[in-house]
């Protein structure tokens, strides 16, 4: 399923890009620079409807999203759901918790079975790395990478690119630097191929044993210490401390880590003075990052969250809209 | 008792004697009966076969296969792995003793020896465990193993636990003239982890498993093995590292050698993300880098790599049609090795026919201290004849292993297995199982 970038077509007087038409958006190591320059304007321009009374366009009506999650998550879940109905989509969910993957369906039969109800699109969030893409070669419909174990998060790195334009009003040049769990973190890797591909000068730190091996050949600078990575920074983007994921002996303590990793007044000093503080949420607060921090003036840690909505909204419907 | 047998035409290639020439091979009451330059057929009851334009040598065996019986009977059995045996020219397999229950006493030593004699299209060799239930705390009753008919001995699947019972099971064999195989993997660096350490897990996202988990476990057991004088093999070397350390041991004389499996010596680490995850990929120990594929098709040439073996590791499509992490381990490999032997090593001029043959047939027979592994007079009639022109795509419904579990599939490649004979008889002939 392919489309091309110069091929639009009008609705309703409304020019479509058809690039992402009918595609995966598996991971943004695999998605062009005009490509996510499509959603981050698709985006900016469907925004406005969340601001609106009645939050509700009829661009989707008639079309069914399913948003499977293998993982728990608030946050993600609520925003593709929320998205897809501001475009009037009807969304059906299934989580862990409460499908029939406690009686030991398998993957590939459930998505499979959903898929025969007259489901559109797939959403999944899954904790093994690799997961969308196995489901995009089970299911004939596009699927969307909603978090795949330690691999991508792309929409998450979209919403963030989004949130730092919103501020910046550019990447290129930009020094962007995400300190903590970078080797467990999908939404590092995500970042750091979006990130880069849009000409930002990425750097990562956290304590060596969360760097992965040869990070920097995706192109970024790494650091054991964050001072030196956040040392003249425009954005400084804290990752969540998965302690879920945490199966080793890779840092001694919370408060330890806390106390040379965690972000606060002192490590934040060495970064710009208009630097904005990122984080993908949900923050352990008094670990990765300071609550004066989280809640200070330059944390853009809300607008995110927003950001998330018109950019879920702005995937949909590049890659729903325009059919008939 | 067979009947006479008579391979007009072919190439012989044997490594026992350094023949290379067209010869008449005659196999008599299934041994090898003479070489010859022309023998014609002295009676009605012989069967001839037209081996012209195919090459001819001692029967290969696969001295690493997972037949899963008993106990996996879904992945594979002995029935359908020796007809996946036979279709990929081994005139013989030896069975690793990771089934349920494990082959860890005579009785099961025995019942996999019989259940083969009924359903067995090559021969098999069933290979004890070291460890009671190959739980690596107490040796297995070995001896009793060894006369009931095991070649050899491992905790295959896992390494041999710890250094003290590596060091007692090395000990103990030399009483048994059998040699110890073992898996080196050093567990604590490798738990958890789905493929190799390195940049293409960092890509992935998959768990990495370094090249130091084997290299660890190698170490270990070339300095067990120099402290026991024990008889050591070890499986599956994947790294250069491992590869260094093998070679060095042997600089100094250590009776140790070393197999290495087709997919070692053809795939890198990045086909996990070339095939969008495909868990065919998923094999243990994993699939290395570029630099690792170099060193062990040197480690061929210079022949510091004694043997070429499959790893055999069928599994059913249930256990691989799943997300990343959740796939079990393995390659099906009987079927396709000789032929990406041929087409990725022998015509790129890696290794010559002589060393596949050396590879394949000689060295096992001999580590493993089976007949076989010679074309010379009086030898077992145990055969392969390859077929170097045929081209075909590597393809699954054609396995007649019950595992489809192949990295390899849609392949086109040149060399083929053509025929598998087995104490005189062809049970496999023109790429076709013989009834």
């Amino acid at each position: 399923m392919t489309g091309t970038a110069k091929d639009n077509i009008s609705e309703a007087g409304r020019v479509i890009d058809l690039s992402l038409r009918g595609n995966d958006l598996l991971s943004l190591q695999e998605m062009s620079p005009e490509d996510m320059e499509l959603v981050l304007s698709t985006a900016r321009s469907l925004k406005e409807i969340l601001a609106r009374p009645i939050k509700k366009v009829p661009t989707l009506r008639g079309k069914v999203v399913c948003i499977l999650f293998y993982e728990p998550s608030t946050r993600t879940k609520a925003s593709f759901e929320l998205a897809a109905r501001y475009m009037s989509a009807d969304t059906v969910s299934f989580s862990s918790a409460t499908s029939s993957v406690k009686k030991g369906e398998t993957l590939a039969d459930t998505a499979r079975n959903l898929s025969m109800m007259g489901v559109d699109l797939a959403i999944m969030r899954h904790s093994v790395s690799g997961s969308c893409h196995f489901l995009a070669k089970v299911l004939d419909i596009p699927v969307v990478n909603a978090g795949d174990g330690m691999n991508e998060h792309p929409t998450q790195a979209l919403l963030d690119i989004f949130t730092i334009l919103d501020y910046k009003s550019r990447i290129r040049g930009l020094k962007v630097a995400i300190i903590g769990d970078i080797l467990h973190s999908r939404v590092a890797r995500s970042n750091i191929f979006g990130l880069t591909k849009m000409g930002a000068e990425v750097s990562v730190a956290g304590p060596s044993t969360l760097l992965p091996p040869e990070i920097e050949s995706l192109g970024v600078k790494a650091y054991a210490r964050p001072e030196e990575a956040i040392e003249g920074a425009d954005v400084v983007y804290v990752l969540r401390l998965q302690l879920e994921r945490q199966a080793k002996s890779l840092f001694p303590s919370k408060r330890e880590y806390r106390d040379f990793f965690g972000i606060d007044r002192y490590r934040l000093s060495y970064a710009k003075e208009d630097a904005i503080v990122m984080h993908p949420g949900p923050m352990n607060r008094g670990v990765e990052i300071t609550t004066d921090i989280a809640d200070s003036p330059r944390s853009v840690i809300l607008d995110q969250v927003t950001s998330g909505v018109a950019v879920r909204m702005a995937i949909l419907y590049l890659i729903l809209g325009g059919w008939d | 008792m067979a009947g006479d047998l008579l391979i007009k035409g072919g190439r012989v290639i044997d490594p026992s004697s350094g023949a290379d020439r067209i010869l008449d091979i005659l196999v008599v009451d299934g041994r090898i009966a003479s070489l010859s330059e022309s023998i014609e057929p002295e009676n009605g009851a012989t069967t001839v076969l037209d081996a012209a334009e195919k090459i001819v040598m001692p029967g290969f065996i696969d001295m690493h296969v997972h037949l899963r019986e008993p106990g996996f009977e879904d992945k594979e059995d002995i029935e359908t792995g020796t007809r996946a045996a036979a279709m990929g020219g081994f005139t013989a397999v030896a069975c690793m003793p990771n089934t349920e229950p494990a082959c860890d006493t005579d009785a099961v030593v025995a019942g996999i020896l019989e259940r083969a004699r009924k359903k067995a299209w090559v021969r098999v060799y069933p290979i004890g465990a070291v460890t009671k239930g190959r739980a690596g705390k107490e040796l297995a009753e070995m001896g009793e193993m060894r006369a009931a008919g095991a070649v050899a001995f491992s905790d295959d699947g896992s390494p041999v636990a710890t250094a003290e019972i590596l060091r007692c099971a090395l000990e103990y064999l030399k009483s048994f003239d059998a040699v110890l195989i073992d898996h080196p993997e050093d567990m604590s660096l490798s738990e958890g982890g789905q493929i190799n350490y390195g940049l293409t897990s960092t890509v992935s996202g998959l768990r990495g498993i370094p090249r130091e988990s084997e290299e660890i476990a190698v170490a270990r057991d070339l300095l067990i093995a120099k402290l026991t004088g024990g008889r050591l093999h070890l499986a599956h070397i994947s790294t250069k590292g491992a590869l260094d350390l093998i070679r060095q041991a042997k600089a100094k004389g250590l009776n140790v050698t070393c197999e290495v499996t087709p997919h070692h010596l053809i795939l890198t680490d990045e086909t996990v993300l070339e095939t969008a995850y495909d868990t065919n990929t998923k094999v243990n120990p994993p699939l290395r880098t570029q630099e690792d594929v170099d060193a062990l098709r040197e480690g061929l040439a210079d022949g510091t790599v004694d043997v070429i073996a499959t790893d055999h590791a069928p599994h059913h499509i249930d256990d691989k049609w799943v997300e990343y992490d959740y796939a079990d381990f393995g390659i099906s490999g009987l079927e396709t090795a000789v032929s990406l032997i041929i087409d990725k090593l022998v015509l790129p001029g890696v290794i010559s026919w002589m060393r596949m043959a050396e590879l394949m047939s000689l060295n096992p027979a001999r580590i493993l201290g089976v007949p076989g592994g010679t074309l010379e007079p009086g030898a077992p009639g145990d055969i392969t004849v390859i077929d170097p022109d045929c081209e075909y795509s590597i393809l699954p419904h054609n396995f007649e292993s019950k595992g489809k579990n192949s990295p390899f599939i849609g392949w086109r490649v040149t060399g083929a297995p053509y025929g598998t004979i087995v104490g005189g008889k062809p049970v496999m002939y023109g790429r076709r199982l013989v009834l």
